[in-house]
């Protein structure tokens, strides 16, 4: 390899290799804003109950969680539209829970329609712990 | 060979009849209107309903066709600027709220779609999974 390309290549691996650190602790401080004002430590298993239970309180057409992410969150989902829903695993979708507005808009959407009302930051904090340990 | 030929003859006769009736509808060009609209769906070009109807859908987010779509303030005014510029112009009673309830739409989709095609896309909302070309914005490709 000629020594300009190689330092391209090297480059590229840097900024790859950035990225993921990048979306760390963007996901850190997401959780660490949930976690003060909750107050209690999260709860994978918590977390693996919001996502599975079915609910009462929402829209009847949408009662859980995985009425669109499936029962594994390893898996792809699919909306009530029929377009494909990336796993909501953070092992299988590295870039989730690291843009705090995405975030924060898709709790308040999907919280208003699987239980009515918006979510908790312990049941936020608890949600994405137990993506985050799959 | 034979079946070569009769496939190129096919391509040379059907692709300018397709494009000479084809009205072909420009799909979402602005950034945010197409990021928020296109997350559960194909994002429906403006040009498929009126400025009513946007005005309609655009007003009430907040139960979408059976769940939650909200945006905020400022990206919901944004967006339906841009649905009213670009929406489809002509007389129409009645707005409707889906693209799937227009006479047109039943029209066109009553017969010629099977039950089988039907089954796969799960609901007719979702137009890709039977118009390969709907995000460039034809809908006669098949
Ligand atoms: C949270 C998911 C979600 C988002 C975001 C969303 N939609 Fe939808 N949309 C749906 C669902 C679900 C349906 C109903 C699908 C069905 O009935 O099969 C739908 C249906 C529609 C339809 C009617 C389609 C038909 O059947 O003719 C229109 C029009 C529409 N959406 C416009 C929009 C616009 C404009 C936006 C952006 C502001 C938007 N949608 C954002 C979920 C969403
Ligand atoms: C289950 C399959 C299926 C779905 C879903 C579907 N269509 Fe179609 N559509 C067809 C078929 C089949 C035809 C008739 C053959 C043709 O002209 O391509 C058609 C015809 C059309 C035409 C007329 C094309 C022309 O110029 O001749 C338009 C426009 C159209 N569809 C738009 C849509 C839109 C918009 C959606 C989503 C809201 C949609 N379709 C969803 C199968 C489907």
């Amino acid at each position: 390899m000629s020594k300009p390309v190689f330092m391209l290549a090297l480059t590229g691996l840097l900024v790859a290799s950035l990225a993921p650190v990048q979306a760390g602790s963007a996901r850190t401080s997401i959780l660490e804003k949930l976690q003060k004002e909750a107050g209690t430590a999260f709860s994978a298993e918590r977390g693996k109950i919001l996502f599975s239970s079915t609910h009462k309180g929402g829209k009847p057409k949408t009662n859980s969680c995985t009425v669109c992410h499936t029962k594994s969150p390893l898996k792809t989902g699919k909306t009530r539209a029929g377009k494909d829903i990336a796993p909501m695993a953070l092992s299988k979708t590295k870039d989730r829970y690291s843009d705090p507005k995405k975030v924060a808009k898709w709790f308040r959407r999907n919280c208003r329609s699987v239980l009515g009302r918006e979510c908790t930051a312990l049941e936020k904090g608890d949600f994405i712990t137990f993506m985050s340990n799959l | 060979m034979k079946k070569v030929i009769l496939t190129l003859a096919l391509l040379v006769v059907a692709a300018p009849a397709a494009f000479a009736d084809g009205k072909s509808y420009a799909p979402i060009k602005d950034k945010i209107t197409k990021t928020e609209c296109s997350a559960c769906h194909m994002a429906f070009p403006a040009r498929l309903l009126p400025a009513s109807s946007w005005k309609k859908i655009m007003l009430n987010l907040s139960d979408h066709f059976g769940e939650d779509a909200s945006l905020d303030e400022e990206t919901t005014k944004h967006i339906t600027n841009y649905f009213i510029k670009k929406s489809a112009k002509g007389k129409f009673r009645n707005p409707a709220l889906r693209i799937t309830e227009l006479r047109w739409f039943i029209n066109e989709h009553n017969h010629e779609v099977s039950r089988k095609a039907k089954k796969k896309a799960g609901t007719m909302s979702n137009c890709k999974a039977c118009h390969r070309g709907a995000d460039r914005g034809y809908f006669d490709d098949d």
